[in-house]
């Protein structure tokens, strides 16, 4: 009969070592994997708790941007003025996700690493430009945030890899982002779709720079570069946003489940894209 | 009209104390079906069918019982075969083989999750592993899951013995629908033809489930005398100790049950799952069983309430009278017939005093759980149609939707379209409640819309045992056989206080096992309050009378000369003016001198519940591009006789309200293609939450019922009844498009505000 036994190593490269192990799962938050695991899904023969890793857990700013603990709750992420400041819609997203009490454990790193479609943490990250700290059995690489997911439930992380941190860039002084979801409830519950707009402005208030990425809309989120190019130049007049909109639905390949119809999750992708920017203008200081 | 009672001043009821069982269960010390264990136990679980619909060709254990740790299998073939009989017992009547069958499937299992086989092992993994190592060979036969398929003359067949009652001629082949109701009065189709203005409707609702928030759970023992333990959560245990004696064939004088603390029932523990199971696992293990479901089989083999398909006619005169009325409501029953259609039927048009009218309703089965009662069972479902039809009448006509239901509004004296003739009823005191809140004249917001809607439920009456024990410091243990759904002990320790003229806090309510209190129908029907509170209140009364009759021997009075008044004895004899009162508690402390403890126990059949009527109204707010709802303000009114304890009561109606909204907005079973069902859990299966609901405002309106000692009439169930077509209603008016069936997802309204742009 199987056993399950559990681990919590204090060092990355312990946490490597033991990941290596044939039935090794990583364990931050549990707010996915104990759910797995009650549900018979999930069934491994050793869970490496990251939460006690030096680095896992925690927020400081480096090199005029921020590195976050992989492993760090949503609830300490909000509590963050200085992050909360400078990367509003990434902290929207990640607090998002489930209730309070969820939030008291849930983290980006199992938000990423549980590669559902849906994920409310990944999309604002993507848009952020962030990148991950990889950890594993042969030394650390950095790779971003796009890159992890492969498709529902795969990621691109090597056996006895796992994510330490996630980096995001300096900030420029008129810059900011936002992320929307919709779901039928108000919480605890899935995204039909969701999407996160970065934009930095320049001096005359015209976007210097925009990035948007789609939650649930395809098997992976993803980034898509014309629709933030469709808001460059401007001070996302009608025509910029209609035609980011209409980038945002082309890019988006969902399918039709008991969550949503394809038809209805892209057409509500196009919608959330448009308020998500001008959310993230208006926070950045823009005057339309 | 409403009548004042001949009762002094209450000091009690109609307070708001805090509830006698709140403590443990905010502290986590409430003992719910799961907590119990017994010594030795095993645990058992059950093996559920993957398929809707599939014969059952063998079942092959022999590997599963080669486990380590495994104690016994069961199949159906460990229960007795039993034959069709309809056992009164539950919330409605059951059959008695369809009972057994659901517990345990024999030849077929009829719906994805049925029980085929159950096992008992030392653990959990082991249990798991053995459930995993029976061979089961299927035959898959095709299915039905929706109620007009499951009606086709070519019709998979879920029952081979199946014959529609209720029709003219026989039935003479099998079919899906098991009955035919039909109620018709005057002359319904003439009056359509004279009608100056009708409307007509086709509306549909879903399957939604009870969603309790405890899954079912149980412990039992068989003894080697035979003796039977059962200890389960349910709404009734006389209920279970009926159901497992006759479905295991034993005698009730050999189970003993006791009601576990219990989370939630709403109608959806009115029966047994398990129980029996965990019996027949004991007996064949030689040790106590203990089951609990996973919320994933309370999805899937328990609840819910029947999807329907339902046509409404409504035709009036230009004033607005309405003068006929025809309702055709089809109900899905699941896998066996009984689904609430009658009782939709009797309720459907009990709001309304129309002349002519024919009211129909088909009980079908299909390949989907066995539904269960749920809150007021079948009267939202045709309440959705009905109001929702009745709002169109109110549109075509340009009424005030207030003052047509006012128009055609039941009254005392009125003879209800179900029969009797009601008296002491409430509703335009109901109505009027809501014509003259300030939220009825408030104005909307853009993309807002305003829904009225109203509903009925009979609430009855029935037995029930109170017992009254009086402790040597003259306190008080109320012990009754109704299981605390909704605060009923709270009402029970508080009509016993006011009663015994003693604080409330003296006075203990406890819920006996079945070997300790008389019998009591289960808690359902919203009948505790009422009918084992009118029990409570007759102890109270008996108790009083002993303790008179010790104090005028004491005092060598006649009887006459003794009353109870603020908890003490006073004599009235103008001949012995030295009598000093006498307090409960000392007359407790010499109760060994005047004839022993005292205590009393009543058991009766309570008759003269009141009908309940609410008149409901909802503000809601439409994303006009996602076609997301947000309901923004609700207010529900109701006549509830007397409010014993006021918090409670509105408790009960904001309950009703917010599972009638989750019904009406999000709720819904989703199935494959194969009739699988996709969504048995709350992240898929969408209940509301907390943040999705604004507070809900409630108004009591206080019309007493006289056969109540304190007027209480049934709360619990009518506030389920309006929410539905509230919102639909509501929905329309901010739309400007009717959308008829539920539920009102983001999809379908936005599918709905695009057809109208078009
Ligand atoms: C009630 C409830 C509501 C929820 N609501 C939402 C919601 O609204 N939106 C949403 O997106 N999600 C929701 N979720 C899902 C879940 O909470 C989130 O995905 C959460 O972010 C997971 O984080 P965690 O730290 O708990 O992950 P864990 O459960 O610890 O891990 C998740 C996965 O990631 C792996 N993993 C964990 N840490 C690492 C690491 N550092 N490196 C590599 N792999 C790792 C694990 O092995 C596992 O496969 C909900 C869950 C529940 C129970």
């Amino acid at each position: 009969m199987s056993q399950l036994a559990y681990i919590a190593p204090s060092s990355p490269e312990e946490a490597a070592s033991a990941l290596a192990a044939s039935g090794a799962r990583p364990l931050s938050g549990g707010t996915d994997l104990l759910v797995q695991l009650r549900a018979g899904r999930a069934k491994p023969d050793v869970i490496v708790d990251l939460k006690k890793v030096a680095g896992a857990i925690g927020i400081r700013e480096a090199g005029g941007g921020f590195v976050i603990g992989a492993s760090t709750s949503g609830a300490v992420l909000g509590e963050h003025a200085g992050l909360v400041r400078a990367w509003p819609g990434v902290v929207e997203g990640a607090n998002l996700i489930g209730s309070t009490q969820v939030q008291g454990r849930a983290s980006l790193a199992g938000n990423l690493c549980n590669a559902s479609p849906a994920a409310d943490g990944v999309p604002a990250l993507i848009a952020a430009r962030a990148t991950c700290l990889i950890v594993g059995p042969n030394g650390r690489r950095e790779a971003p945030v796009e890159s992890i997911a492969v498709g529902p439930g795969k990621t691109s992380l090597a056996p006895g890899e796992f994510i330490l941190e996630f980096r995001l860039p300096p900030r420029p002084a008129r810059a900011s982002d936002a992320y929307l979801r919709l779901i039928p409830r108000t919480e605890m519950d899935i995204a039909v779709a969701g999407c996160g707009v970065n934009l930095v402005l320049d001096a005359a208030g015209a976007v210097a720079e925009a990035h948007v990425a789609i939650g649930a809309v395809a098997p992976t989120a993803l980034l898509v570069a014309e629709a933030g190019a469709a808001l460059v130049g401007g001070k996302l007049d009608e025509a910029s946003l209609d035609a980011m909109t209409a980038a945002v639905r082309a890019a988006c390949r969902p399918i039709s489940d008991k969550r949503g119809t394809a038809d209805y999750r892209t057409r509500i992708a196009g919608v959330l894209a448009r308020r998500a920017a001008l959310i993230a203008f208006e926070r950045a200081g823009g005057m339309r | 009209m409403s009548e004042t009672l001949d009762k002094p001043a209450l000091n009690i009821v109609g307070t708001r104390p805090i509830r006698p069982d709140g403590a443990d269960k905010v502290t986590g010390r409430a003992a719910y079906g799961a907590d119990h264990s017994m010594p030795g136990q095993l645990v058992g679980k059950i093996l559920r069918s993957p398929h809707a619909h599939a014969r059952i060709v063998s079942i092959d254990t022999s590997k599963a019982r080669a486990v380590p740790g495994v104690k016994a299998i069961i199949t159906a073939s460990d229960f007795p075969d039993l034959a069709s009989e309809v056992l009164e017992g539950g919330e409605q009547a059951s059959n008695l083989r369809d009972l057994s069958l659901n517990v345990m499937a024999r030849d077929k299992a009829l719906y994805h999750g049925h029980a085929v086989a159950a096992v008992a092992a030392a653990s959990s993994e082991a249990a798991d592993e053995a459930l995993a190592r029976i061979k089961v060979t299927y035959e898959v036969l095709p299915h039905v899951l929706d109620v007009e398929p499951a009606m086709a003359a070519d019709a998979p067949l879920l029952h081979a013995h199946l014959f529609t009652e209720g029709l003219e001629a026989k039935a003479t082949a099998p079919s899906n629908i098991a009955k035919r109701h039909r109620n018709v009065r005057g002359d319904p189709e003439g009056a359509f033809a004279a009608a100056e203005v009708t409307v007509e409707g086709r509306y549909t609702t879903q399957a939604v489930h009870q969603g309790y928030i405890e899954p079912h759970a149980t412990v039992a023992a068989w003894a080697e005398d035979g003796r039977c333990e059962v200890w389960s959560s349910s709404q009734g245990q006389f209920m279970v100790r009926t159901y497992c004696a006759r479905i295991l064939g034993i005698e009730i004088s050999d189970i003993r049950v006791t009601p576990a603390e219990i989370g939630g029932g709403f109608g959806g523990k009115t029966t047994v799952y398990l129980e029996p199971v965990a019996l027949a696992l004991s007996r064949a293990s030689g040790h106590p069983v203990k089951i609990v479901m996973s919320r994933e089989d309370v999805f899937r083999a328990t609840g819910p309430t029947s999807g329907s398909v339902m046509h409404v006619k409504l035709g009036a005169s230009a004033d607005g009278t309405i003068t006929s009325a025809h309702v055709d409501l089809k109900f899905q029953a699941g896998a066996f017939p009984g689904s609430p259609v009658g009782a939709a039927c009797m309720t459907a048009l009990a709001c309304y005093d129309i002349a002519n009218f024919s009211i129909v309703g088909w009980d079908v089965v299909t390949n989907t759980p066995k539904v269960a009662a749920y809150r007021a069972p079948g009267a939202p479902i045709a309440a959705f149609a009905v109001e929702s039809a009745m709002d169109e009448l109110a549109r075509k006509l340009g009424m005030d939707p207030i003052a047509l239901r006012e128009k055609n509004a039941v009254r005392n004296g009125t003879k209800a379209a179900y029969g009797p003739t009601f008296q002491n009823i409430g509703y335009l005191e109901t109505l009027a409640a809501i014509r003259d809140s300030e939220h009825y004249k408030s104005p909307l917001g853009p993309n807002q819309g305003r829904g009225v809607a109203v509903g009925f439920w009979f609430n009855v009456g029935g037995e029930s045992t109170a017992a009254v024990n009086i402790g040597e410091d003259g306190s008080a243990v109320v012990v009754t056989g109704n299981p605390d759904i909704g605060g009923s002990r709270a009402s029970m320790a508080m009509m016993a206080a006011e009663t015994l003229g003693v604080p409330v806090d003296r006075v203990r309510p406890i819920i006996g096992d079945t070997a300790s209190i008389g019998y009591s129908m289960l808690t359902g029907g919203s009948r505790t309050t009422f009918a084992t509170g009118m029990a409570v209140v007759q102890a109270a009364e008996k108790v009083i009378l002993d303790l008179r009759q010790r104090t005028a021997k004491l005092w060598d009075v006649s009887l006459d000369h003794v009353v109870w008044r603020m908890g003490q004895a006073e004599c009235t004899d103008p001949a012995k003016p030295d009598k000093k009162p006498m307090t409960l508690a000392a007359l407790a402390a010499q109760s060994a001198r005047t004839g022993g403890p005292i205590s009393a126990q009543v058991s009766l059949n309570a008759q003269g519940a009141g009908p309940g009527f609410g008149v409901h109204l909802c503000d809601l707010e439409v994303d006009p591009e996602t076609g997301h709802v947000t309901v923004v303000r609700y207010t529900a009114a109701q006549d509830v006789g007397k409010a014993i304890h006021p918090a409670y009561v509105e408790g009960q109606i904001q309950g009703g309200v917010a599972q009638g909204v989750g019904w009406a907005l999000n709720e819904a079973y989703i199935f494959d293609r194969q009739g699988l069902m996709e969504n048995p859990g709350f992240l898929d299966y969408r209940m509301p939450v907390a943040s999705d609901l604004p507070m809900l405002d409630t108004i009591m309106v206080e019309v007493p019922n006289p056969a109540h000692p304190f007027g209480a009439k049934g709360v619990g169930e009518v506030p389920i009844v309006p929410p539905l077509a509230a919102v639909a209603n509501a929905l329309r008016g901010a739309i400007g498009v009717r959308i008829p069936h539920l539920p009102l997802s983001p999809p379908v309204v936005l599918e709905a505000l695009d057809s109208k742009a078009e």
